[in-house]
């Protein structure tokens, strides 16, 4: 298990390296750079934002001031811009940069007012997922067949059919302006959480349920199962105790995907619901030319879709004794 | 320790993770739940780029500026005429070129006063290279303002001493001008020319040297010295601004907080203005704006801003002004106003947009019938005979395939698809659409690789020099290829002149060269799209579309509680404190 974690960390840096020199590549191969905009600045100021930002210099040398850890910036003080008095810089020293668009923030500032709200809603996000999708797969699961059943096997395909943007119009429309219980939009109070969470929520909810539906059904029809009811234990203890901990083994290995699908899914309903979070910046950085922001915001998925796979193989390890990492 | 115990340990351990990870979550959603709705909430439409007043061009960040700062003079919110601001009084010399101002004893938002020397300051600050001021050269007017500005580093403090720039006091600053410029009351009262407080810049500077840029405008920090402050701001969020209780003319502020939010949704913004949690909003959904213009509280009204097509004149066969001509003529202008447009857009046969005070706008001859199906006939035949002119067409080589270029947008595209199938069914051009992300869009149109380029223009100030001057041959902003040497020395002229009806009267007779010329295919005139609460009083629909928050009050609130004649503001609201 160590070396495994060992090795997956090793994994890890040079991921995020492989990950910061494409996204690089990518952002400087863009045509349109950060400074342009329907009414064209004079050549002159332009240079000098050249020059602040390190635009000027060969794009090798911006490369490894990016990644760092030297700063290569030696011009001493400046009456604008920074004097390059660091003598660390870069993605080693856990630097990344200032952003270009946003003049007043650096990278690491942006990230860390918007990255809590995002985990925020995506946490909830998860929790709306497994609260509704375990349950419905397992009342689904024990009474197969039935009208429940049917009932939740339409909703969990309407739930992966439906776009969120559309389940986020209906709901508003219901509950904001038809109830007037929820606000349409927003966010700073536990009530403006709920109904983003719930559209981002949603169809992860519905493959959940799925996935519990089909693994339980594999697992009630097994020896052991049979064996615990024949032993007489109650119905609850074995559905709960016996089966549901090997039938929601596809839930956990689904669990890091679906986790990474909310983080980064949710831009749409950030947008929708005017939510602070990462998702914006994923978008709007790559559009606005903002490459230190844009490269900050990947790097920052990259690591935490890393994580969340390790946690999942990690998890999975323990719920079923067969499988070993070291293996792995 | 059993695989088992490990096993419990873990789900427990993964429990508590996740337990904890909502607690955080809800916490952090919980951060702003102490926070009230502010007086007034309006919506920016995206996040800014920054605070400094120095460096913004955006309409965004200059309704934040004109909340935070307060320049010479300041705009009458209906007129847009210059009324006092830091400066009381000014005194302006028979010929134009020389103002003095002066200063009112204000201070800033530490209690520091302002003096002249601020200013002076400030603006030495915006002319500086390293500053990057996009609008630094709104102050090149100044005598001497752009040598400095050009200056090496080692010739700066000897060119500082000829600026047209003195402070002849702690309240007197005179200003002397190369040539006379009739909006300098403007420019004054805009962000660029706003000051700045030195010492709290230069002690964040000293403090932290490599990081300070975009340290200094932290709120807390931040020092200004207009109607409202900084003291809070979250980025793609809301900024916080309370009243200002060190301001001159706190008294006549009425509301104690403003939220500016970020929102870029427009179907979003609108269910936010429906659900009374915004009380303004600068743009509405185009396909709502026939059910809004039944509402009172929809205003949309001229606007200082021009929609066109810019034409590539550097390829064949736009290099041809009779070609350039006939797509002009060929536009159904009226059918984009009011089948795609809507709000009240008006066909625009020139770059400079209706109201410019004085100002003899000439315009693209075309037919002008008191019917305008038949004008528009008559003018699509001119265009029919222009093109067989220029030899293309019936007995003439077939004209190549045309590409209209516009950033990837619906409403672009609309409007684009209604010229080109005039320009293919009426001309017989054939048109291909070409749309581009917004960047790449504007790098293509720079690098002159179109033919046809959507394009707009909004002014800055209301005079027909701030849209004529792009267009000067080899400017920035020209981006049509296009030079007349007739065409820049009338600007020139006018720059010098000092009688005002002559000078605007060269201005018109530059933009007849360049609706002869057509680099430019104007469309319509924009209008602004503002919906804001009736009850809101001291909002005017103007021209640029400016809205200085010094002036607002609800009007069928109870009066605000006003001390005209206690010289000690007392500090009623505790609007200081909204954590």
């Amino acid at each position: 298990m160590i070396l495994f974690l060992v090795r997956r960390a090793l994994w890890f840096l040079l991921t995020l390296w492989v990950v910061a020199t494409l996204s690089f590549v990518l952002m400087r191969s863009v045509r349109g750079g950060p400074f342009s905009g329907e009414r064209a600045l004079h050549p002159s100021v332009e240079a000098a934002l050249r020059e602040r930002y390190h635009l000027d210099w060969p794009m090798w040398k911006q490369y490894l001031q990016y990644v760092g850890p030297l700063n290569l910036d030696g011009h001493g003080p400046r009456f604008v811009g920074g004097d390059g008095s660091d003598r660390f810089t870069g993605l080693f020293a856990l630097d990344l940069g200032p952003s270009f668009h946003y003049r007043d923030f650096t990278v690491d500032d942006i990230l860390r007012q918007s990255l809590p709200v995002s985990l925020a809603l995506g946490a909830l996000a998860l929790a709306w997922a497994l609260i509704l999708g375990l349950t419905a797969g397992v009342l689904s699961a024990l009474w197969r067949g039935r009208a429940l059943d049917v009932g939740v096997r339409l909703v969990a395909t309407l739930g992966i059919a439906l776009p969120n943007f559309v389940l986020a119009g209906l709901l508003v429309l219901a509950l904001s302006f038809g109830a007037g219980l929820l606000p349409p939009a927003g966010w700073g109070e536990p009530r403006h959480a709920l109904l983003p969470s719930f559209v981002l929520g949603a169809p992860f909810a519905a493959y959940v349920a799925r996935l519990t539906r089909s693994g339980m059904l594999e697992v009630l029809s097994q020896d052991f199962v049979r064996t615990a009811v024949a032993k007489g234990l109650p119905r609850r203890t074995v559905v709960l105790r016996h089966a549901l901990r090997a039938g929601i083994l596809p839930v956990v290995s689904y669990l890091g995907p679906a986790a990474a699908g909310i983080l980064t899914g949710s831009l749409v309903v950030e947008k929708i619901f005017a939510i602070p979070g990462t998702g914006t910046h994923f978008v709007n950085s790559a559009l606005n030319r903002d490459y230190t922001l844009a490269m900050g915001v990947t790097l920052l998925y990259t690591a935490l879709v890393f994580a969340l796979n390790t946690l999942v193989d990690v998890a999975y390890t323990l719920l079923d004794p067969r499988i070993r990492l070291e293996d792995a | 320790m059993t695989r088992a115990g490990a096993a419990w340990a873990f789900r427990r351990g993964l429990a508590l993770v996740l337990l904890a990870g909502l607690g955080a979550g809800f916490l952090s959603a919980l951060r702003g739940s102490l926070r009230a709705r502010a007086d007034f909430v309006f919506n920016n439409g995206t996040e800014i780029t920054t605070l400094d007043p120095a460096t913004i061009t955006g309409q965004p960040e200059m309704r934040v500026a004109h909340a935070l700062y307060e320049g010479l003079t300041v705009k009458d919110p209906a007129t847009l005429a210059p009324l006092p601001g830091v400066a009381e009084s000014w005194e302006v010399a028979p010929d134009g070129r020389r103002y003095v101002f002066h200063l009112r004893a204000a201070r800033w938002s530490n209690g520091d006063p302002i003096t002249a020397e601020d200013f002076a300051w400030s603006w030495q600050r915006l002319l500086l290279s390293e500053t990057a001021a996009p609008y630094a050269y709104q102050l090149w007017c100044v005598r001497g303002a752009r040598a400095f500005a050009e200056a090496p580093p080692e010739r700066r403090a000897e060119r500082w001493r000829e600026v047209g720039l003195s402070v002849e006091n702690a309240h007197t600053l005179v200003v002397e001008l190369d040539e006379p410029v009739p909006w300098f009351l403007t420019l004054t009262s805009s962000p660029a020319l706003f000051p700045v407080h030195r010492a709290s810049l230069e002690r964040v500077r000293e403090r932290e040297p490599e990081r300070w840029p975009s340290q200094w405008l932290r709120p807390g920090r931040l020092i200004t010295n207009g109607p409202f402050k900084l003291v809070e701001r979250r980025v793609n969020d809301r900024l916080r601004l309370v009243k200002n209780q060190e301001y001159w003319d706190a008294d006549a502020v009425a509301f104690g907080s403003l939220d500016v939010l970020a929102i870029e949704s427009l179907s979003t913004m609108l269910n936010l203005y429906l659900a009374g949690e915004i009380d303004w909003l600068d743009r509405v959904p185009t396909d709502l704006v026939p059910a809004l213009l039944e509402r009172p509280d929809f205003r949309p009204a001229p606007y200082l801003a021009t929609y066109f097509y810019r034409v590539n004149t550097t390829r064949p066969p736009f290099d041809d002004a009779r070609v350039r001509r006939a797509l002009a003529l060929a536009i159904d202008r009226r059918a984009i106003c009011e089948k795609i447009l809507k709000k009240g857009e008006h066909p625009c046969f020139s770059l400079t947009p209706e109201g410019l005070e004085g100002y003899p706008r000439p315009e693209l001859a075309h037919a002008a019938d008191g019917d305008p199906a038949r004008a528009f006939a008559a003018d699509l035949a001119e265009a029919r005979a222009l093109l067989v002119e220029a030899g293309y067409g019936p007995g003439g080589r077939p004209f190549p395939t045309l590409e209209i270029h516009f950033n990837t947008s619906e409403a672009q595209r609309d409007v684009a698809e209604v010229v080109g199938d005039t320009w293919t069914r009426a001309l017989g051009v054939p048109v291909r659409y070409l749309n581009q992300e917004w960047k790449v869009y504007l790098e293509t149109q720079k690098r002159l690789e179109y033919d046809v380029s959507r394009s707009s223009w909004i002014g800055d100030y209301p005079d027909a020099n701030n849209f004529l001057e792009a267009f000067r041959g080899g400017g920035e902003n020209n981006r049509t290829g296009w030079r007349n040497a007739r065409y820049d020395e009338r600007l020139v002229a006018a720059a010098r002149e000092l009688d005002p009806g002559r000078r605007l009267a060269l201005l018109a007779e530059a933009e007849g060269i360049l609706l002869a010329e057509l680099p430019i295919l104007p469309i319509y005139g924009y209008v602004s799209q503002n919906l804001v609460s009736t009850r809101l009083d001291g909002f005017h629909p103007n021209v640029l579309d400016e809205h200085p928050p010094k002036f607002w009050r609800w009007k069928s609130a109870p009066e605000p509680r006003r001390r005209a004649s206690a010289p000690q503001p007392a500090p009623s609201a505790p609007a200081d404190s909204p954590r």
